[in-house]
């Protein structure tokens, strides 16, 4: 069935609600509204109020109170309306859904899923187009997920909902109706932790996810250069044997992402890279990200978000090594 | 045009006063001589613990550690208001609670001790780890209610919180959560005066805390927290109506010793304060009453005490057998191990990072 990740989350939402009667559905609007992107649309008159629940507009209770579902053998699956609004709830992530397992040796542990909208492109008001990935992502004991395409939201989110691990799930805005691709309708997995190969090539490898999966495609079909692209899918664990496969396959390596470039997931796998490819490549690591500032008004987005022509330069650059 | 459209109150409740006398129309039906003895040694005990935890950080064989002395009514008489049923959700304070619900001693001095082991409690006891970023658990508690209500079990959850607590925004946004659902949610305020050196009436400037429930529209109650009767009856009155909504009970108590074993608080506290509550000590007043009664004599007491010391020494003596392996750590962090955390313990056993510590 042709679907958009919104349909596709949807769906994934709907089976998982299906398979499991201890998981739950909560967050601001997501009930008879179905969220103000209408992810849980439906869900609630499919499941009852029991089921796909409404809160207060508390985002640090929204997660807190997941946590200790979580603990008494519940799946909840939060909905924090905007990545930027989530920080509210930060201190519940990182002191304790992080932590739990690990502070009680894995006697309580919070099987949970957090899932936001993540990532900017579509002029939304300040607040409203964070890329966070990384502050959930240094912790450890937190699980970050961003798919880039319909298939992949679904097969995640589905074995999101069957691990026994907090599951931080970062849906970017700009990708929730892009583009339609087909999607199962049943109930089915995409591996947590693996990395997707977009597409095969041998002039350099570009490492990226999210929002710019889509643009480096846009890009790399233009200039028909032949690239190993790879969706990342999970930014933590990593899969790094995907990245250094890649690297050694292309001698060449491009990260792209949209959030900031300083101390982003680039950084992290520019290190990586360093540490275990360097003799394998024949030119410096490159990143594209947004640049190191905070995330400006709609009115400025155009000018901050990584563009075709900026990931072309670095192309360009990498290729005239 | 002004109307009032809401009035509120705090009633304040106290059953056995500071002298020893029982207010005995008050006294819970089927709280007898047995119960109240059984009172008195779990309060006792927590205080031997006590004791013997700060002994153990000043001589160096525990880490920072937050003593609960002058505080044994709220968290006795709170623990045995309880049903074996019903679930405890601490912050960093409540050994006694902890010793009540049958936690082992070796956990705590494994806690106290360093080691994340100490959180191995069996889920049969209903109890959850300390937490110790303040009313962080306030929301889990929250949660873990909102479960129990879920799957129709017949228990409640009781969460402690600090005066200082209720200053954090988790505190409110919990409260306020359970009582939009109706959660089976006994929340207690451990008024014990002080949040390290900032005393009670610069944390807030209501008049109670416990009227921070009201506008939550949840029951509130203000106890003698120094009483284990008053505090038992109103934990075991919120308990009783736990499946028809949250109720919020202050218990007015006084922290005797420091905060933790980290501060002084002969800094920024007044003596003559602490003398002064002295003069209401929680277990002093259970054996003023159970001696008048002829119940207890200094002989029962000693051989109390004594029973305590062996208790505790064995507790002591196994949590410091225990040899940490740092695997451990590895093994605990998500339900797999991922391929780049197994990279960086392996590469410390291939190496022998952790040799000198060994």
């Amino acid at each position: 069935m042709q679907m958009n990740m919104v349909s596709a989350l949807n769906s994934a939402l709907d089976a998982i609600l299906k398979e499991n009667e201890n998981a739950v559905v909560l967050g601001e609007d997501v009930g008879t509204d179905g969220g103000v992107f209408r992810v849980t649309d439906g869900l609630r008159s499919k499941y009852g109020e029991k089921r796909v629940i409404d809160t207060p507009l508390a985002e640090s209770v929204i997660i807190g109170s997941s946590i200790g579902m979580a603990m008494c053998g519940m799946l909840p699956i939060a909905e924090i309306q905007f990545a930027g609004f989530m920080y509210m709830g930060f201190d519940e992530l990182i002191n304790h859904a992080a932590r739990y397992r690990s502070r009680s040796r894995s006697t309580f542990t919070v099987p949970m899923i957090v899932r936001t909208p993540v990532s900017g492109g579509v002029r939304t008001l300040e607040h409203h187009s964070d890329s966070p990935e990384v502050y959930y992502s240094h912790v450890g004991g937190l699980i970050v997920v961003e798919p880039s395409s319909p298939y992949d939201a679904k097969g995640l989110l589905i074995k999101a909902s069957r691990m026994k691990d907090p599951v931080i799930f970062l849906e970017p805005t700009k990708l929730y109706r892009l583009f339609k691709q087909e999607v199962p309708e049943e109930p089915y997995e995409v591996e947590i932790g693996k990395a997707s190969k977009v597409s095969e090539g041998d002039d350099l490898a570009i490492i990226t996810y999210g929002t710019m999966v889509p643009v480096v495609k846009d890009v790399v079909a233009q200039k028909k250069v032949s690239a190993e692209v790879i969706d990342i899918r999970t930014i933590n664990p990593l899969d790094e044997a995907a990245i250094l496969e890649a690297a050694k396959k292309t001698g060449k390596v491009l990260i792209v992402h949209e959030a900031q470039l300083g101390f982003g997931a680039g950084a992290e796998i520019a290190a990586r890279l360093a540490e275990k490819a360097i003799f394998d490549l024949d030119a410096p690591i490159m990143r594209v990200g947004s640049d190191s500032l905070p995330y400006p008004f709609p009115g400025y987005e155009q000018y901050y978000i990584p563009n075709a022509l900026k990931i072309s330069r670095a192309i360009d650059k990498l290729l005239s090594q | 045009m002004i109307k009032r459209v809401f009035e509120g109150h705090v009633d304040y409740m106290q059953i056995l006063d500071e002298k020893g006398n029982m207010d005995q129309s008050a006294l819970p039906s089927g709280l007898g001589d047995d119960a109240i003895l059984e009172m008195y040694r779990q309060m006792s005990f927590a205080r031997a613990l006590d004791a013997k935890a700060l002994s153990l950080q000043r001589q160096g064989r525990a880490v920072t550690y937050a003593p609960l002395l002058g505080q044994e009514a709220t968290q006795i008489g709170a623990a045995l208001a309880m049903r074996k049923s019903d679930l405890f959700v601490p912050n960093f304070r409540q050994h006694g609670v902890f010793i009540a619900r049958g936690v082992p001693l070796y956990n705590i001095f494994m806690f106290w001790r360093g080691f994340e082991e100490g959180n191995i409690i069996s889920r049969e006891l209903g109890v959850f780890p300390y937490i110790v970023p303040v009313s962080s658990q306030m929301p889990h508690a929250a949660g873990i209610a909102f479960a129990q209500k879920y799957k129709g079990a017949d228990a409640a959850v009781v969460a402690f919180c600090g005066d200082g607590g209720t200053s954090e925004g988790d505190f409110y946004e919990a409260l306020n959560f359970a009582g939009v659902f109706k959660l089976p949610l006994v929340a207690i305020i451990e008024n014990n005066q002080w949040a390290i050196s900032v005393p009670r009436k610069n944390q807030s400037a209501a008049e109670t805390l416990a009227q921070k429930g009201i506008a939550a529209g949840v029951e509130v109650m203000q106890v003698d927290g120094n009483d284990v009767i008053a505090v038992y009856k109103a934990v075991g009155d919120a308990i009783g109506r736990a499946k028809a909504g949250t109720t919020l009970i202050e218990c007015v108590t006084y922290r005797m010793s420091m905060h933790t074993t980290a501060d002084d608080p002969t800094k920024y506290r007044p003596d003559a304060e602490v003398e002064a509550w002295k003069q209401r000590d929680p277990i002093a007043r259970v054996g003023t009453y159970l001696r008048a009664k002829g119940l207890w004599d200094d002989q029962k007491e000693a051989g109390m005490q004594e029973g305590f010391k062996k208790t505790i020494d064995e507790g002591v003596e196994k949590a410091e057998q225990f040899k940490p392996d740092p695997k451990s750590m590895f093994d605990n962090v998500y339900s797999f191990m991922p391929q780049t955390l197994k990279d960086e313990y392996d590469e410390a056993v291939k190496e022998g990072f952790w040799q000198q510590q060994r």
